[in-house]
């Protein structure tokens, strides 16, 4: 069903929340892996706000729809979206990656509610998104999984494995995100170890590649209405800006990893306001 | 042993103990719906494919591609299901042992590996094939239950245990047949406690895998021939090991020698050596293993012997622990 005007708005408030509570979180935390929180909190937000059927008061609860975060390193903003939706209190992010908390760079399934898979060495999210998807054929559940993987570490031939099983067993009940924004720690994915021609080598694996502007919430979401009704596989590819909404982040491999002090806070925080009025500035201009 | 069936020793010479395997957890299978059976290739050699004839829709052969098959695992075990996984040992622990490390042991998840080939057992494949530091690199990763059955019967409980307990488990057996240790499946087997094979306080070898046999085959002689007393332990399980049993061994025979089909670094010898460190009992100790070097290729029997892991070998370390000199036997003519 096509995002109506009011809907995208609202989905463009709670990111701009999360992408402000990623800063925070960062900020108090000290130092973390930001850019590549932001390039992927538009598809967090539309996922915990549109799409996954999981409830805030059972968490576990076995029907739930599954998420699994292969870019581990996204804890920073997974763990924002984890306490705003109520899984966890919100409080637990001012103690992001302090000794003996709960939340650390990448998050623990056993310690932090709603995390579906303990995830941190690239590379491993998919094969598990196709054992949950499998498990739901055997299980007889309607359950979809997501996993949003990084593009660096498609890099890992762990990846591939799981696209060959997932097309050989035809799971169309998982959906499979890649966070392209083009940066890893060493710097251009295309510098350190060529990817391209990405949306090809996915299509040979037997998925349906949709390409889509990663920070254009109504295209993110077509692309998933599309998958949820798809006889074959999709894969949505998602062009993303690393460290979107925050200009000297915005495309920089450094920033994949960084500290934040008070003055740069303040920075971000004008920037990421500024970010969020354009975005609203587009919606009025392109929604239907 | 309530319910499914129970195996003799006659059916035992007929089954290689991967067959146990596959039959327990086809019998298994029946009565427990959760489980779910996956393999890398090697349906046949591992024997998972008892289960896949019989429940073929609860069945996944990813290809040739472990890393992915132990990821499947956790998502399927996250789900609600119990999933048994088989390969050979030596790419159980080491092809995906980031996926065993993080996957499996750091979730805590309830899946059971069932690694086949252990130590040299494939010996004429060489040491690709070799499974010499699967202890080393499992016993070292946290949650996780390591058992290496001694025979097709144990094999068979270590299977049922295996599934009653809830969380990841290792266990490592042989290709082919093992000499039959036990004749009645009912001998009290329980994951943690070791079993006393052979009564003695001259001197204990406690013994893993295929070397329990030889242990036992080494005191039977050792009494009959030599009036010596070795008492026997079978470790079965590596982890968590049976503190007690061994504590009880130093303090009641002072001397200690440990036989795996491992290598002598990290395994059932690492594990023996640090309850005793830690204890303040003295004994002299001796690991018997494959030391420190890739072995040779040949006949499993062939191979422990020249590692010196099995009876005639065990025999040698009892007197040595003694201080019994024995002359080297060089003369061939009076062998049969």
């Amino acid at each position: 069903m096509a995002l109506t005007k009011s809907e995208w708005l609202a989905l463009e408030k709670k990111a701009n929340e999360l992408r402000n509570l990623c800063l925070d979180t960062t900020y108090w935390a000290g130092s973390g892996h930001i850019g590549g929180g932001m390039s992927a909190m538009d598809i967090f937000t539309v996922l915990y706000h549109k799409y996954l059927h999981i409830r805030k008061d059972e968490p576990n609860w076995p029907d739930r729809d599954r998420f699994i975060l292969s870019k581990g390193h996204a804890g920073i903003a997974y763990a924002p979206v984890l306490c705003d939706y109520g899984f966890n209190d919100k409080e637990q992010l001012k103690t992001f990656n302090h000794t003996n908390s709960k939340m650390g760079i990448h998050l623990d399934s056993n310690k932090v509610v709603g995390v579906d898979a303990s995830t941190g060495s690239l590379g491993h999210g998919l094969p598990i998104a196709a054992g949950t998807g499998l498990a739901a054929r055997v299980l007889g559940k309607s359950y979809k999984t997501y996993c949003l993987m990084g593009d660096g570490e498609l890099d890992e031939g762990s990846n591939w494995e799981a696209a060959m099983t997932i097309n050989h067993y035809n799971l169309t009940n998982v959906i499979s995100i890649v966070d392209r924004n083009h940066k890893m720690i060493d710097g251009d994915t295309e510098d350190v170890m060529k990817l391209e021609p990405l949306a090809d080598k996915w299509t040979a694996f037997g998925l349906t590649v949709k390409k889509v502007d990663g920070q254009n919430i109504r295209e993110l979401c077509e692309a998933i209405d599309y998958a949820l009704t798809a006889t074959n596989p999709v894969l949505i590819l998602a062009d993303t800006v690393k460290g979107a909404g925050i200009k000297m982040m915005e495309g920089n491999h450094k920033w994949h990893y960084g500290a934040i002090d008070e003055n740069l806070y303040k920075q971000c925080k004008a920037d990421l306001e500024e970010y969020y009025q354009k975005r609203v500035e587009r919606v009025e201009r392109e929604a239907r | 042993m309530a319910g499914g069936f129970v195996y003799t020793a006659v059916e035992s010479t007929a089954m290689s103990t991967a067959e146990y395997y596959g039959n327990t957890l086809a019998e298994l299978g029946r009565s427990h719906p959760d489980i779910v059976a996956l393999t890398a290739d090697l349906a046949g050699s591992t024997k998972i494919g008892i289960f896949q004839k019989e429940f073929p829709d609860r069945f996944f052969n990813v290809g040739i591609a472990e890393q992915n098959m132990f990821g499947m695992a956790a998502g399927m075990a996250k789900a609600g299901l119990t999933p048994f996984l088989s390969t050979f040992s030596v790419f159980a622990s080491l092809r995906c042992a980031d996926q065993l490390h993080t996957d499996i042991c750091y979730q805590n998840i309830n899946c059971k590996i069932i690694a086949t080939h252990a130590g040299t057992s494939f010996g004429q494949a060489g040491s690709t094939h070799h499974a010499i530091v699967d202890l080393a690199v499992v016993r070292a990763m946290p949650n996780l239950v390591v058992i290496t059955p001694a025979d097709g019967l144990e094999t068979a409980n270590a299977v049922r245990a295996a599934y009653a307990y809830k969380g990841p488990v290792y266990i490592r057996i042989n290709r082919g047949f093992d000499r039959v240790l036990y004749s009645d499946p009912n001998y009290g087997f329980e994951i943690g406690k070791a079993v006393q094979l052979h009564d003695g306080n001259d001197v204990t070898v406690i013994a893993t895998g295929s070397c329990a046999f030889q242990a036992l085959q080494a005191a039977m002689f050792l009494k009959n021939v030599h009036g010596i007393n070795v008492r026997v332990l079978n470790m079965h399980t590596i982890k968590p090991i049976d503190k007690d049993a061994i504590l009880k061994a130093a303090a009641e025979t002072g001397k200690i020698i440990t036989a795996e089909d491992h290598n002598i670094i990290g395994g059932l010898g690492s594990a023996v050596a640090e309850v005793i460190s830690e204890s303040d009992i003295p004994v002299k100790f001796k690991r018997l293993g494959i030391p420190d070097k890739f072995a040779p290729i040949g006949l499993h029997e062939d191979i422990m012997s020249i590692l010196g892991i099995d009876s005639n070998g065990i025999i040698n370390a009892v007197f040595n622990s003694l201080g019994i000199q024995k002359d080297d036997d060089d003369n061939w003519d009076d062998e049969v």
